[in-house]
């Protein structure tokens, strides 16, 4: 037999170390001046590939570091070369889960530069379908925060309703995820028969799902444990990192670009209330975006009530030629303010597009949130704060 | 829907006709006044201002001025919510948009003969490289008040003047530091004072700043692409469709 010499533990630290630098994997390192804890890329916790690397004093972070990029695929480059019309379709893919409500900024920027503006009809369908997109997003959000903290119930719960919401967006634009359905000046088709019953009926089933996490999730006592008083956010703060969406109504900042701004889609018809929270922990912003469910749910109803009729679509040129000029617009998405800045040189396509996605800025809180707190409130920080990775590297 | 009497009916046309010419006087002063108060506070740091009535207010103020610029704006005018910062580049593309049939044939990166002269956007510039932010003021809750403001600053090329000119925002937004790693790595613009201004999303051994525009985007130049050929024809117009099937004909010679 030939004799293999044992390694020693040193040799096993090293080969460790190196793999760890090598293939980025998953491991701790120890060294004198506390441990290292590398979170993700493939972490199930970090709803895709975001990588947070972490200095640990025993279980207490000292600092924490994102890093980005593994899912960076450069639309703003990208929209350079393409047509106005064709922009929508890589649009879609920045935040995935919110489905239609990526398209919509863009083309209100559009259509602000060619001083156009959809019909009434169109403007209530897009408001529709972006609420729709709203609540799907939401109920995973709050199912996944379930899943964070080892309640996997409401996730299953989650997954079971959003497939209502899901087939009535493919039965009105034809895709589930990336509709690619908004158009400059309106929108592409007219919703299909029956579809307002159903889509009605199925936002009773979402009133009902809230309630039902109202009594699994919020009522719980170890969830409030585990998120009560943990990541508390300051408005001040917030503010100043550019938080948006839930998560800055959670620190008791009442803004909601829905009410906030004079967008021309038809929330303004709407009657519903701006969701706060005065706590800025990682209960609150749960316990708001569950509660904003109810509320689009409400203005996916009434809306639907008072569909006007009328065209679908504005009076637009067949070959789309934006006019010479700026603008940026934001709506107020699932996960906060998504914008566009566009810029158009009176081209077929867009000269410059910067696009402003919630998730971006509001990640950036992370090194400063996860200061301090303690590895397992790593991971419920980072559920709470609800962000997409293709949101964040676009 | 409640079928409206078509007096109510006339009543809401002629008010929506009326709104805009309405909505836009007042907003416009309202920008106007905010413009004049900014303006004063700035002084000569100020260099241009543009208003697109009713909808934004651009400002562009000199590069030493630029932090202090933001510290006015957050602490004496309230605009405490940072939405982003960003860069554009203005000079065309030497590229051309890679629509036409040349880049559909494969044909590998071109320049275009004349691609046009630097033409900067809103509240001009005198550079090719602008770095602008916009902040919210978020404190009232009516809809149309709480106003934003874009601010534009210029900047030299970075690949001929390296030395940064802006100095960071970090302790005035401390929510511009990945912003910024994004432009310096994207434009390769610096920031003074920033104390990791590291890659965020591009690999550490990426070299160039691919939101430049003279950074070709080899994909698009290696695979064809239907480009602005529009091969479905409309059914109303019969001439046209003619053009449009023979255009389409020759790309998929091309190709």
């Amino acid at each position: 037999m030939t004799a293999v010499t044992e390694p020693t533990e040193q040799d096993q630290l090293a080969y460790v170390a190196a793999k760890a630098a090598d293939s980025r994997v998953n491991v701790e390192l120890e060294t004198d001046d506390g441990m290292t804890l590398n979170i993700g890329p493939q972490h199930p916790a970090t709803h895709g590939t975001l990588r947070i690397v972490a200095k640990l004093d025993g279980e207490q972070v000292l600092w924490a570091e994102p890093i980005m990029g593994y899912m960076h695929r450069g639309y703003e480059k990208l929209v350079e070369v393409r047509t106005y019309p064709q922009v929508t379709t890589l649009i879609n893919r920045i935040d995935w889960l919110g489905s239609f409500a990526n398209e919509v900024p863009f083309i209100l920027a559009c259509e602000e530069l060619m001083e156009i503006e959809a019909p009434p009809r169109a403007q209530y369908i897009r408001t529709v379908l972006h609420e729709m997109g709203r609540i799907s997003h939401l109920i995973m959000g709050v199912g996944d925060m379930g899943v964070q903290i080892g309640a996997l119930t409401p996730m299953f719960y989650a997954f079971r309703d959003r497939e209502y919401l899901l087939n009535q967006i493919e039965a009105a634009t034809g895709g589930r995820f990336h509709p690619n359905f908004d158009r400059i000046g309106g929108v592409k088709d007219d919703l299909p028969a029956g579809w307002i019953a159903e889509t009605t009926r199925i936002m009773k089933t979402m009133t009902a799902f809230c309630d039902q996490m109202d009594d699994l999730l919020m009522g719980n006592e170890i969830f409030e444990q585990r998120t009560r008083g943990i990541g508390v956010i300051p408005p001040e703060l917030a503010q100043l990192y550019g938080l948006s969406g839930a998560n800055l109504r959670a620190s008791g900042i009442d803004w909601d670009l829905r009410r906030d701004s004079d967008s021309p889609m038809a929330w303004k018809h709407a009657d519903f209330k701006v969701i706060t929270h005065t706590d800025g922990d990682s209960f609150a912003r749960t316990w708001c975006r569950l509660q904003e469910i109810r509320e689009s749910a409400k203005i996916v109803t009434q809306l639907l009530d008072d569909l006007p009729s009328g065209p679908i679509m504005a009076k637009v040129p067949r070959i789309i030629k934006v006019p010479a000029g700026e603008a940026y617009v934001a709506t107020e998405n699932p996960l906060g303010e998504m914008g566009y800045y566009v810029v158009s040189k009176g081209d077929l396509g867009p000269f410059r597009v910067k696009i402003r996605t919630a998730s971006f800025s509001n990640v950036s809180i992370v090194p400063w949130i996860l200061r301090g707190v303690y590895v397992p409130d790593i991971i419920t920080i980072l559920g709470s704060l609800y962000f997409i990775l293709g949101d964040i590297d676009r | 829907m409640i079928p409206l009497s078509s007096a109510d009916t006339a009543t809401e046309d002629t008010s929506a006709e009326d709104a805009p010419a309405e909505e836009s006087g007042p907003s416009d002063e309202m920008r106007e006044a905010l413009l004049a108060e900014i303006a004063g506070l700035l002084g000569d740091s100020l260099v241009e201002s543009h208003i697109v009535p009713g909808k934004q207010l651009y400002l562009r103020v000199t590069p030493e001025s630029w932090k202090e610029t933001h510290r006015v704006l957050r602490d004496e005018m309230g605009f405490k919510f940072f939405e982003f910062l960003s860069a554009i580049d203005w000079m065309p593309s030497p590229f051309g948009k890679s629509e036409d049939a040349s880049a559909d044939a494969g044909i590998p990166v071109t320049k275009v003969e004349d691609p046009g002269e630097i033409e900067q956007g809103f509240a001009g510039g005198e550079t090719r490289f602008q770095v602008f932010t916009r902040v919210v003021d978020i404190s009232h809750d009516t809809p149309g008040k709480s106003v934003g403001v874009i601010v534009k600053v210029d900047v030299p090329d970075p690949h001929e003047d390296p030395e940064p000119v802006l100095e960071t925002l970090l302790s005035i937004y401390p929510g511009t530091n990945w912003h910024e790693r994004e432009i310096h790595e994207m434009f390769g613009i610096g920031f003074t004072g920033h104390p990791y201004l590291e890659k965020l999303y591009l690999p550490t051994d990426f070299e160039g700043n691919p939101l430049r525009k003279d950074f070709p985007l080899l994909a698009r130049h290696v695979k064809p692409w239907p480009g602005i050929v529009d091969v479905e024809p409309m059914p109303d117009d019969a001439d046209e469709s003619d053009d449009d099937s023979g255009a389409a004909a020759e790309g998929g010679d091309d190709a």
